[in-house]
């Protein structure tokens, strides 16, 4: 972590900073000149690659296909041990065998996102021009390109309608994008804590964690990777910032309260004397170790950039107009991130459209990560809500 | 009034009244006003058991609004789409003319503004359809008169100060709400105690005291 701890590696040092960029613990599908991803930034990316999971078998009508959309640290481990952390994967409460997103029965497919860092072409994968790590000379990715590549990795799995796209938070966003722009291959869509559009004060915080990290010396002007640097506080600080907005303020008194951190009394010192204090840095210490800060960057100004209803004269029902996707949202009750109000938005906006669409607020104390945890009754909507989408298909 | 109170009182309407179907009488009374194959909006739709009906037997496209978490989850996972919502407020987020029907069942006594809740329903559906329990019923009329307190029967189990039923009225109320709203009474039918029709020749005044409750099928005058 202290400056120069790095300087001794052998060139390329980057190598083993990176971890998994280019060569992931996953499947990988490769696009190559032949199949270039337009960006909303302009121009075209290619070669690229698109780093995924799958869980369970495809059916011989390819009818059974659940695509996971991850939220913005998550990646494609969804229901398999993390290849870095070692501790499960990030959606194991709803997807496995048995599970409301059964993978006895369905064919669950999880990709890390454009513009991440567990394998799919972001800022810390090589660039074919140079060599070298992007850094910052990948352009600036969208939600939109994110579910574009997507698109093509359906398309590479020989899958023409997915059963449903679910996935919370900027997962939320990718499945409203999905049914956007690709309704007919959408039967089922269901956008978890989420919103049509980042919040001025959802831009505020992720701006607080973006300068935190450019903040710190050792990002060296995005250039890290290649200077062999690691902007290890700044993303730490980004991420204990960001930390906080996950969490109620009841869950956090909840689980912290006031209570001291193995200490008697106060140390009168700025040291981590509160259980909350010592938490919150230990979240951060623990992101650094799996998360890129470019990639930190760059996914975090695809959120912000999301404001779906934009694309369609500034008006939501316009992007879901003749849909025949039928709509599950679903929104927490101490979520102060994306609020309930956010979700009633896209229903609103749903119904004005005539799309078939189901809503339920779940009443949970455990904020917006509500959604990654134990929910009993949002676990029993979700498997009421993909059963009837599977019957309506006829898969088994 | 709390989203369980009006389920738990739609429960017991339910056992109040079931055909040999097994289907409660006015549901299948409102199924059989609506036209096959329409756009309907059921609002405070339960378990979604009026939805499924009219999804099975009419082909109706039908959506459903309910304050429960429970009734919307058991809902969904029927596969119907039913919004978590109150009727008092989020009506007015639906366009105009969005459905061919707006449904309310058994739920208009329990809104805080009945009138609003009409003038809406009309506003979204070109046709309403409201079914209620009718206050000037005979027995609960002689239940006042006799015991001098609030009437409660299996159908009205609560107590005055301890009820989602905050706007209770009668047939002819009801008839002079209508009025008000400036809407075409298309068809009306009051049920007896024993979930029978009212025989349909008679003044309103004579439904008043026989109808345990009621069913009216409303249209825009326009």
């Amino acid at each position: 972590m202290a400056e120069g701890d790095t300087t001794t590696l052998e060139r390329p040092f980057y190598e083993a900073a990176r971890g998994e960029a280019d060569h992931p613990h996953s499947l990988v599908a490769r696009f190559g000149a032949d199949a270039p991803l337009p960006l909303d930034a302009g121009g075209m990316l290619s070669p690229f690659q698109i780093a995924y999971q799958t869980y369970g078998t495809l059916n011989a009508a390819r009818s059974n296909a659940i695509l996971l959309c991850h939220a913005l640290s998550g990646d494609q481990h969804a229901a398999n041990v993390h290849p870095v952390t070692g501790k499960p994967g990030w959606w194991e409460t709803l997807v496995g065998p048995g599970k409301p997103i059964d993978t006895d029965r369905f064919f669950v497919i999880a990709s890390n996102v454009l513009g991440g860092c567990l394998g799919t072409t972001g800022p810390s994968s090589t660039n074919p021009a140079t060599g070298r790590p992007y850094g910052l000379d990948l352009p600036v990715v969208t939600i939109r390109d994110m579910v574009r590549a997507q698109s093509m990795l359906v398309d590479h799995l020989g899958i023409q309608r997915l059963l449903a796209v679910v996935g919370g938070s900027m997962g939320g966003m990718q499945v409203l994008q999905w049914a956007a722009s690709y309704p007919e291959r959408v039967f089922a869509a269901m956008p978890i804590a989420t919103a049509a559009r980042h919040s001025a004060q959802n831009i505020a915080f992720h701006e607080v964690g973006r300068q935190a990290v450019m903040a710190d010396p050792d990002w060296r002007a995005g250039r890290y990777l290649v200077e062999g640097t690691s902007p290890r506080r700044g993303l730490a600080v980004a991420r204990m910032a960001a930390h906080i907005t996950y969490m109620s303020d009841s869950s956090l008194h909840r689980k912290f309260g006031r209570r001291l951190q193995d200490r008697d009394g106060h140390t009168f010192s700025f040291d981590a004397d509160f259980q909350v204090e010592s938490y919150l840095r230990h979240q951060g210490e623990a992101f650094v170790d799996r998360f890129d800060a470019n990639s930190y960057l760059y996914v975090t100004r695809a959120m912000d950039y999301f404001d779906l209803a934009a694309d369609y004269g500034g008006v939501l029902a316009h992007a879901f107009k003749g849909s025949r996707t039928r709509f599950c949202l679903v929104s927490f009750t101490s979520d102060w991130l994306f609020t309930t109000a956010d979700s009633r938005a896209v229903v609103h906006a749903l119904n004005a459209a005539g799309a078939q669409v189901s809503f339920a607020e779940i009443d949970s104390d455990k904020g917006h990560d509500a959604f990654l945890l134990e929910e009993p009754e949002f676990s029993a909507i979700t498997r009421g809500f993909i059963d009837a989408a599977a019957r309506a298909v006829g898969v088994a | 009034m709390s989203p369980r109170d009006i389920a738990i009182h739609d429960l017991t309407m339910k056992e109040a009244a079931r055909a040999a179907s097994g289907k409660r009488v006015d549901l299948l009374l409102i199924a059989d006003m609506v036209a096959p194959g329409s756009r309907v909006l059921d609002v405070g739709s339960g378990d979604g058991e009026l939805l499924e009906l009219l999804a099975t037997t009419r082909g109706c496209d039908a959506r459903g609004i309910e304050l429960s978490r429970e009734g919307v989850n058991a809902g969904v996972a029927r596969g119907l789409a039913i919004i978590q919502g109150d009727a008092d407020l989020d009506l007015a987020d639906y366009p105009d003319g969005a459905f061919d029907y707006v449904i309310l069942s058994q739920t208009i006594q329990a809104t805080r503004r009945p009138k609003w809740v009409l003038e809406q329903m009309l506003r979204v559906g070109r046709r309403a359809i409201v079914s209620f329990p009718n206050f000037g019923f005979w027995r609960l009329r002689l239940d006042l008169l006799v015991n001098g307190r609030m009437p409660s029967s299996d159908n009205l189990p609560y107590s005055w100060h301890d009820t989602p039923n905050i706007h209770f009225c009668t047939i002819r109320d009801f008839v002079d709400l209508v009025g008000e709203v400036d809407a075409k009474i298309e068809r009306a039918t009051a049920l007896n105690a024993s979930g029978h029709p009212v025989r349909v020749n008679l003044p309103w005044a004579v439904w008043n005291l026989l109808g345990e409750q009621a069913v009216f099928l409303l249209s825009r005058k326009d």
